[in-house]
């Protein structure tokens, strides 16, 4: 196994499918000469031009629905956002067409488009630049949403969200781009909705995505130190959720810790404290824990950047929450 | 002849639509529907340049460009009355029916909201370079939202075989136009995104005819183009809607006065194109037309409550 970046596994995932796949084409702002400003789509003008690598203008709204567009009349569009905050700006065209295309015509329209955007607080790109909004997306019906915390996942995930005939919606983290990974050399898929244990242990679990599952990693090595063994389950996915994943490994540790970098309130978290007392209520050694960013903008400067999202720190102090010990017991 | 046949397609629009009414007001349609009728040149003056093959995007007000791309009447009138049989098994209504088969890619709940759509189906066209063109149908007031200079730019930047047709029927729901745009409205906004635009009076069918033959022309050899359709809107926005609060009696019966299909029936008999008896039996078969669809839709299956999430995702993706 190479060691690429999460960046680089992204442009693989890309450059695979667009040999493959005649039909796969992608669109999106600054993804042709300066290959994305995340460096995602380098190379793939060069290779396959531009009949099949779209510069958009600045219109969010309009191509999305060129996608849309693009994938109800045989083809599969890759779409960039920029940032997932310019997501907004084409709303309608994610959660009242593209989502709903399928339902609202019957099972006629097929819609095979992945719509690729980064999230997540770093660097200080404040408020527009930095949320993690997948909350809304998970929300809405007919939109499938992955979010790949490593190199590997991120080309297993970003392939099969091409191949899938839905409309997939990837999120990708910006403080990942330039982390190095192990990724399988041949072909390699990540199928939507399996989540994965990263860490085996038997005293609590902690459930996470993205970013999160990587600082839960963390929180695990911190712990193991103070004898505490946590399993760490990464969603991947958010829809389809592996529902029997998560209440699996709870079913073993009968307790559970959920991170998640969007905001807390109406979060992917409570969605899963719910399913997991729903289903293990009788079993759960302590009420799950929550943690998931302040009801606030992300904040630009340093210091409120890093007091608004989850840090390791919080992790290991809702662990310790979970497990019944209070800051003077350790 | 082909006049007559645009005049047999606008009057089965017409008895759609106003047996859509009917309908509704005997309690047999849900929800709200916005009827086509007055509007029928437009539609049909357009689709009559369109094969099958050719792509239509379209709005809230829909019924008439789906039959006019070649939607079937019956499979219509069951989804707007909610039926299994419906194009989309009861699950779109009369805001988003839509016929795949036949290229027609859904009415829409959103107004503008199909434009970005029909970039796409227009870039599709484009890739396949075999001459297939995409129309879309908006409103005046869709001229109003983001996304018509998004498209209109995008479709010019890109040189998409697209046709834009504006249906000017002076209202949205209770303002018109002249109280919700400045400047010049669509054919100068399409001027200002490089796009060659012209207006046509909407209710004369040989002139939507004439004007649509050769943007259509124009646009399957990648020039988009915007033909700007003057029209009227007859009563209220839906049909259930009352009118007396903000449009005067006179103004609402101005559209009756421009009827298109009678304007084309008496241009027809007066250029010696049609007989009267021929105008005639070409009534008497939309009506069978519309019986038969009412037959059909009639005799159709309500959906079954737990298939109520069936087609949200593909078969065979994912789960
Ligand atoms: C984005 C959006 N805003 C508002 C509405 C509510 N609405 C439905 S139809 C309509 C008027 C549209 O006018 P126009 O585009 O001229 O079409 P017409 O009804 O005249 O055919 C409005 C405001 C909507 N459906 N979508
Ligand atoms: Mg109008």
């Amino acid at each position: 196994m190479g060691q690429i970046t999460y960046a680089a596994a992204l442009n693989r995932a890309l450059a695979e499918a667009m040999r493959e796949d005649p039909k796969v084409v992608v669109l999106g702002e600054d993804i042709g000469a300066l290959g994305g400003i995340f460096t995602v789509t380098q190379g793939l003008l060069e290779e396959f031009g531009p009949a099949r690598v779209f510069e958009t203008p600045l219109s969010e709204a309009c191509y999305v629905g060129c996608g849309t567009g693009l994938a109800l009349c045989g083809w599969r569009p890759v779409v960039e956002l920029m940032f997932t905050d310019f997501l907004m700006v084409a709303m309608d065209q994610v959660c009242n067409q593209a989502a709903k295309l399928r339902y609202m015509t019957g099972g006629q329209a097929k819609l095979p488009m992945t719509l690729r955007a980064p999230i997540g607080a770093r660097n200080s790109a404040a408020a527009q630049h930095s949320q993690s909004p997948q909350a809304w997306f998970a929300h809405t019906p007919g939109l499938r949403v992955v979010m790949p915390a490593t190199p590997a996942d991120a080309l297993g995930l970003l392939a099969s969200a091409i191949e899938c005939d839905d409309p997939v919606l990837v999120l990708e983290h910006k403080s990942h781009y330039g982390d190095k990974g192990p990724v399988p050399e041949g072909r390699h898929r990540v199928p939507l909705g399996k989540a994965e244990v990263k860490r085996s242990g038997k005293d609590v679990t902690i459930v996470g995505c993205s970013r999160m599952t990587l600082l839960a990693l963390e929180a695990a090595e911190q712990l193991a130190a103070e004898g505490i063994e946590a399993e760490v389950v990464d969603l991947r996915s958010l829809n389809p959720l592996d529902r029997e994943a998560i209440v699996g490994s709870v079913s073993r540790t009968r307790r559970a810790v959920v991170v998640d970098e969007g905001v807390l309130d109406f979060g992917i978290t409570a969605e899963i404290a719910a399913l997991v007392h729903g289903e293990l209520f009788d079993e759960l050694l302590a009420p799950v824990v929550r943690v998931g960013a302040v009801h606030a903008p992300i904040p630009f400067s340093p210091p409120l950047e890093r007091a608004a999202v989850p840090q390791v720190a919080d992790i290991v102090a809702a662990v310790r929450r979970c497990l019944g010990k209070k800051p003077a017991d350790i | 002849m082909e006049y007559l046949q645009i005049y047999g397609k606008m009057l089965l629009i017409r008895r759609f639509e106003q047996r859509v009414a009917e309908l509704q007001r005997a309690g047999e349609v849900p929800g709200f529907t916005h009827l086509y009728w007055g509007q029928e040149a437009i539609a049909t003056g357009v689709c009559h340049w369109l094969t099958e093959d050719d792509y239509v995007v379209s709005t809230h007000r829909g019924h008439g460009h789906c039959l006019a791309k070649g939607a079937d009447a019956g499979r219509m009138l069951a989804e707007i009355m909610g039926r299994e049989d419906g194009y989309c098994r009861g699950r779109g209504g009369s805001m988003h029916v839509a016929d795949f088969s036949c290229g027609m890619l859904g009415a829409n709940g959103i107004v503008g909201g199909s434009l970005p759509i029909s970039t796409g189906a227009a870039l599709a066209c484009k890739l396949a370079g075999d001459g297939k063109i995409t129309v879309a149908f908006f409103g005046d007031g869709a001229v109003e939202e983001g996304v018509f200079h998004e498209s209109l730019n995008l479709a010019s930047l890109w040189s998409l075989p697209l046709l834009f047709v504006c249906e000017n029927n002076q209202w949205a729901i209770s303002v018109p136009v002249g109280r919700r745009q400045a400047g010049g409205g669509a054919v100068a906004l399409a001027a200002a995104h490089g796009i060659s635009a012209c207006a046509v009076d909407g209710n004369d069918a040989v002139a939507v005819v004439e004007a649509a033959g050769e943007m259509v022309m124009s646009a399957r050899q990648g020039k988009p183009g915007l033909l700007n359709c003057q029209t009227i809107r007859w009563g209220g926005h839906h049909s259930a809607q009352p009118t007396r609060a903000y449009r005067t009696e006179e103004d609402c019966t101005r559209g009756e006065a421009a009827c298109p299909i009678a304007r084309l029936g008496k241009r027809l008999v007066a250029d010696g194109e049609a007989t009267e008896e021929q105008l005639q039996a070409v009534r008497a078969e939309a009506d069978r037309a519309i019986d038969a669809a009412q037959r059909f839709a009639q005799s159709s299956p309500l959906p079954r409550a737990e298939t109520v999430t069936d087609y949200v995702y593909y078969e065979g993706s994912a789960e």
